[in-house]
């Protein structure tokens, strides 16, 4: 061990003799990292990330980007003398003729479906507790960044094979290229190097693929992972955490162990779906043929929320002065993203004009402590998986049963009605939890044991709480609607913004009106002496359960 | 390691003042317990259970070691080769099944391993750090921002207004050559998107077999797929025959005369029944052809856009809004149906420049 | 008390009565249900005759004692005409247990054959003795090894595959009506689908898809059905749905399980 040790030393120390490592390392060897299940699902993103990475260059080794029209002679019996492009034709050598190759295919594109996924998993949390408050602002939109870079190489990655499924999707993105105004078919005529297909577009795909958004990519996740460093992690609030401290393992060695072997694990889990379950068998879907199409084509699973709102968006399109304005595909092509980004985000802005708190926040906020941000999350997330089942309305067609007509007619309502719904119903819940939160810590938490006064009455016993979580239940702070001040001064000069201000007034009473408080001091000891006949509120009760 | 904190104590007032709120933290009813002392795990207060989480460890990584070899072996014996009459497809599942699996099973138990010795084995308690404070003392910020101010007045760029907008002029014009280097990706989109290879007296071939067609080939119910002939002429390398199979491709039915709508005009488009329209939707674009016989309904199965053919090729029910372009059709002197003229409407989908 | 009262309160009690009452009914109705259509024998000798009983029997309120058709006066069809239909249809459909129709609805499934193979042999002849029509394809015609795969799956995608997906496992239409999946169809039956045009479905007679054509689409069809699939469990062959469902489930799933075990308090 003290080899080791020795080694390693003399090592740092001769890069130390050269730029101060020592410094650095001195600080942050110790570094305390907090291991919440909710604070690893970024690094699941991470080192899927990592992992699309080193396969990919696996598959560059043999892909072909080019739309060469070739007479396939290969390996794959079903698709010999089928006309087809060398980029298709090379996806068949690396699935039939390279040992390993359809594994690392597969690892490759199951990586990524985890990739976005665990992003977007990653920043739900974030926004369910609040992480991207102040001074984490940068770190939230870095983040929704990659997400949307992920997603685009997500979708320039599926449509390299040029397989039927992907090449309808890109004939679908071209229509969408086509309806927009003026320049609309100049953007398809640069993108495809004239007509659609044209033999450009795989190529130039290919460079956005695997040169500019990942070299975007690394960058924004080193800024990233530098910001979440730098600024340390945030915490879950709760006995011995503060605003003013961190807490965690210290990096070397348990969270080197646990964050390096939950690469490792990332990693398996990843092949081990690329060995058992098949992803993207484009041979089966055959060479893409711009005068063919298979019934049920659908997008990556990320991709599906624009598909569906293809499906389900009403045919409007109108002419001005013979130009036509074709509603029915900008909406959900071209304006959707734009509606779902924007104020994804400038949320923490939104947030933070709302509640005037410009504080920062290193304690997480719980879900239920925040009833109205979590029921805008939730509404949100029913906005997008209704979009998102629209957009396989024809599997969910023969599966239920149910005519394909009938979804689409009840997703155009849905997608309006669902979501405020899903809001009010978990507004409701969070004040129901915050509520039994209050009484838990008021009265004590119920022990399911019955006792009879000596008049008859009967009452449960409750059992206090435990210090460390009754700390935990009011570790939060409270929280008030921002008060508008007089109208005037004392000089009668009018306040200034007053429109602003009013509307920010009322915006934060719908956030912080309903929230039910925690107890104060006197409230607790109210409830003390209030308490039932039965209620022994120091712990002697112990003795007398099973 | 306790940490007491009897700030939770404290009172901060509010000032309500119009532009900023500070939150009221008056009499919490706990204060902060400290950090709890976590339970001794099994394995720091039992050795038998130690040397087992220790041997379940090594074990663990001892495996994934022999999950590679047998990777490596696996490599070997598992061959892939096609022969003459094409790869085994079962051979390939093989060999994706026994590489994956122990690649990924070594992999994940180097993970499992590592993480369980973390949590069994490590000496480990948590440790608290102060957070710093993020933002930059007062006194650090004012020296950048007198040291920014020296700078700026030594170069002077404030006071030569002539140097700073020339040299504003200078930069902003900068990208504009990387914006028109762009140019050339593609042509000009001119009216080629208006135009097909149809055209007057083009014979109308099935399409992968490129027979001509007679009328009497189709009877009510028939579905064909077919292609211009004048597509046999384009140049068989390049990605014209493509384009045009994503704009040419056209589909024919058959229905009984009186059955369908005649449009005012169009009265001789059909041939004893026989309907032409094109096959990419008006939507988005993807070729369509589910065609219902029953109902006459013409349905995509991308954005399940359906057009009623028996009424021109009209919109009944999804995104689409106008409707399938019909071709006109005509039979030639041999008896094979031919077109009478390019498309009048523009096919596929919508697009600027469409009407002008 | 016998040895069954003393044991009436045994907790298994109740499910060996409903046992022996489900076996008691059961065998009552197969005992004394009126006898299948199946079941009835024509007696003269020619198939043709044969096949005219049977449509009598089976066929005919619908259809019509001529297979002429049948409407009601306001015009909704009970059984269109079978003149012309050929013994093809008749094949298919009795063949694939399409009729005798069940409870009408958007379309009529594929369920249970009612027939024997000579009983559809009959009823075939009968019908195809009402006027000339699409006859019943011979085994070589249907045979899959006579087929070209790679041509037939050019074919089928180009034809096909909108309605019945790339690779067979079938599409929604409009209005409930559905385009069935095409796995574990006999090839015989394939050929007459692609001769009749079913239902919703086109007719694609041997002037638009020659004979040899249609031998190649159903060379690939059980080609396909019965290739295995490289890359592991083939979950439904459908592509991104199905990828996404289970990348989620299994694939996230497991990771937050992998991160919660991770994180969780010491034992």
């Amino acid at each position: 061990m003290s080899a080791v040790v020795n080694g390693a030393g003399k090592l740092v120390s001769w890069v130390d003799d050269r730029v101060t490592t020592n410094n650095w390392l001195k600080r942050n060897i110790r570094k305390a990292f907090p291991d919440h299940w909710s604070f690893l699902l970024g690094e699941i993103a991470l080192y899927s990330f990592i992992v699309i990475l080193l396969s990919g260059v696996f598959l560059t080794l043999w892909f072909k980007p080019s739309m060469a029209h070739v007479m396939y002679d290969g390996a794959y019996a079903p698709l010999r003398d089928v006309g087809m492009s060398e980029a298709f034709a090379s996806t068949l050598e690396l699935s039939f003729e390279v040992r390993g190759g359809l594994l690392m295919r597969q690892i490759h594109h199951w990586g990524a479906i985890i990739f976005i996924a665990a992003m977007s998993v990653h920043m739900l949390r974030i926004f369910f507790t609040g992480a991207f408050r102040k001074p984490r602002e940068i770190t939230w939109v870095v983040g929704v960044l990659m997400l949307v870079l992920g997603i685009t190489n997500g979708f320039t990655g599926y449509s390299l094979p040029d397989d039927l499924v992907s090449g309808t999707g890109m004939r679908i993105i071209e229509g969408g290229m086509l309806a927009i105004p003026v320049v609309g078919t100049y953007l398809s005529s640069f993108i495809f190097g004239g007509e659609f297909p044209g033999d450009d577009a795989i190529a130039r795909l290919y460079v956005l693929h695997i040169l500019l958004v990942p070299a975007l990519l690394l960058a924004l996740v080193t800024i990233h992972l530098i910001l979440v460093w730098y600024q340390k992690h945030t915490n879950w609030g709760g006995a011995g955490t503060s605003n003013e401290t961190t807490v965690g393992y210290p990096l070397f060695p348990v969270y080197t162990a646990k964050a390096g072997g939950f690469f490792f694990v990332v990693f398996g889990v990843i092949v081990l779906l690329a060995a058992t379950i098949q992803i993207l068998p484009i041979w089966l879907f055959g060479p893409y043929d711009a005068s063919v199409v298979s019934a049920g084509t659908q997008p990556d699973w990320y991709v599906g929320f624009l598909d569906g709102a293809l499906r389900i968006m009403p045919n409007w399109e109108f002419y001005i002065a013979g130009y036509p304005i074709s509603l029915n595909v900008l909406v959900p092509a071209v304006l959707l993203p734009g509606i779902i980004l924007t104020p994804l985000l400038l949320y923490p802005w939104l947030e933070q004009w709302v509640t005037g708190d410009k504080r920062d926040h290193h304690v997480l906020d719980r879900p239920r402590n925040q009833p109205v941000r979590t029921g805008i999350g939730v509404a949100f997330i029913t906005f997008y998986l209704l979009l998102w089942i629209g957009g396989g309305n024809d599997f969910v067609a023969t599966i239920f049963d149910v005519p394909v007509m009938w979804i689409t007619r009840f997703m155009q309502v849905a997608i309006f009605v669902l979501p405020p719904l899903t809001y009010w119903a978990t507004k409701r819940i969070c004040l129901g939890l915050q509520r039994r939160d209050r009484d838990k810590v008021l009265h004590g938490s119920e022990s399911g044991v019955i006792v009879v006064s000596p008049d008859g009455e009967f009452s449960e016993v409750h059992a206090p709480l435990a210090e460390v979580t009754a700390y935990r239940l009011t570790a939060h702070e409270r929280q008030a609607p921002f008060e508008l001040g007089p109208e005037t001064d004392e000089y009668g000069i009018p306040a200034p913004r007053r429109r602003g201000d009013k509307l920010r007034s009322r915006l934060s009473k719908v956030y912080f009106a309903d929230v039910v408080q925690k107890p104060t001091r006197d409230e607790l000891e109210m409830a003390h002496h209030d308490g039932h006949g039965a209620a022994e509120p120091h712990g002697e009760i112990e003795a007398g359960r099973h | 390691m306790t940490i007491s904190r009897d700030d939770k104590m404290s009172e901060y007032t509010t000032e309500a003042t119009g532009t900023e709120l500070e939150r009221r933290r008056v009499g919490d009813p706990f204060p902060d317990p400290g950090f709890p002392e976590s339970p001794a795990r099994l394995t720091d207060t039992d050795p038998k259970a130690e040397r087992r989480a220790e041997r379940q460890v090594a074990g663990m990584f001892g495996l994934a070691a022999v999950l590679v070899i047998a990777f490596l072996v696996f490599y070997v014996i598992f061959p892939i080769a096609a022969d003459e009459g094409g790869v085994d497809v079962g051979a390939v599942r093989d060999s994706n099944l026994a590489l994956g699996l122990t690649l990924g099973g070594s992999l994940l138990l180097i993970g499992i391993g590592a993480i369980h010795w973390a949590r069994k084995l490590m000496t480990s308690h948590q440790v608290i750090h102060e957070r710093h404070e993020l933002r930059s003392s007062g006194e650090t910020r004012a020296a950048t921002l007198a040291d920014f101010e020296l700078g700026a007045e030594e170069s002077g760029f404030g006071r030569r207004k002539l140097i700073r907008n020339s040299m504003i002029g200078a930069l902003l014009l900068l990208p504009l050559p990387a914006v028109i280097l762009l140019r050339d990706l593609g042509p000009a989109p001119g009216g080629v998107k208006k135009r097909t290879i149809w055209d007057t007296g083009v014979r109308v071939l099935k399409d992968r077999s490129f027979e001509p067609i007679r009328p009497s080939d189709l009877q009510v119910g028939s579905l064909v797929i077919a292609m211009p002939e004048s597509y046999l002429d384009l140049p068989d390398h390049g990605p014209v025959r493509q384009n045009e199979r994503g704009k040419s491709s056209v589909f024919l039915i058959r229905m009984p005369p009186g059955e369908f709508r005649v449009d005012e005009g169009r009265e001789n488009w059909h041939v004893d029944g026989i309907l032409c329209y094109s096959k990419i939707c008006t939507h988005v674009g993807c070729p369509i052809t589910l065609y219902e016989r029953d109902t006459h309904h013409m349905l995509c199965p991308c954005h399940q856009s359906t057009f009623n053919l028996a009424e021109g090729g009209e919109v009944i029910f999804g995104p689409a809004k106008r409707p399938l372009p019909q071709l006109p059709l005509a039979v030639d002197d041999e008896g094979y149906l031919i077109a009478q003229s390019d498309f009048v409407d523009p096919v596929g989908p919508s697009f600027w420049e469409m009407n002008t | 008390m016998t040895a069954i009262s003393a044991r009436r309160r045994h907790p298994l009690a109740a499910a060996v009565v409903l046992f022996v009452a489900l076996l008691l009914f059961g065998g009552l109705y197969a005992a004394f249900a009126p006898e299948s259509q199946a079941d009835v024998q024509a007696s003269t000798s020619t198939q043709i005759d044969e096949g005219r009983k049977l449509f009598a029997i089976g066929c005919s309120s619908c259809h019509g004692l001529n297979g002429e058709g049948q409407a009601l006066d306001d015009g909704t069809v009970l059984g269109p005409s079978l003149v012309g239909v050929g013994a093809a249809a008749v094949d298919f459909q009795v063949g694939t247990g399409r009729m005798p129709a069940g409870p009408p609805g958007a379309q009529l499934p594929r369920k249970e054959v009612q027939y024997t193979d000579e009983e559809i042999e009959a009823l075939a002849a009968f019908v195809a003795s009402l006027a000339p029509g699409p006859e019943i394809p011979g085994a070589a015609e249907v045979d899959p090894e006579r087929g070209n795969v790679a041509r037939g799956g050019e074919l089928f995608r180009t034809n096909c595959a909108q309605c019945h997906n790339a690779t067979g496992q079938g599409g929604a239409l409009s209005y409930g009506k559905y385009a069935p999946p095409l796995a574990g169809v006999e090839p015989k039956h394939i050929y007459e689908a692609m001769l009749t045009g079913p239902q919703a479905m086109p007719v694609f007679n041997d002037n638009t898809l020659d004979p040899e054509q249609k031998r190649d689409i159903i060379a690939f069809l059980k080609h396909i059905e019965d290739e295995p699939n490289p890359g592991g469990a083939g979950i439904g062959r459908i592509g991104p749905v199905s990828e996404g469902l289970w990348g989620w489930l299994i694939g996230i799933g497991s990771l937050i399980g992998a991160a919660v075990w991770l994180g969780a308090k010491r034992s």
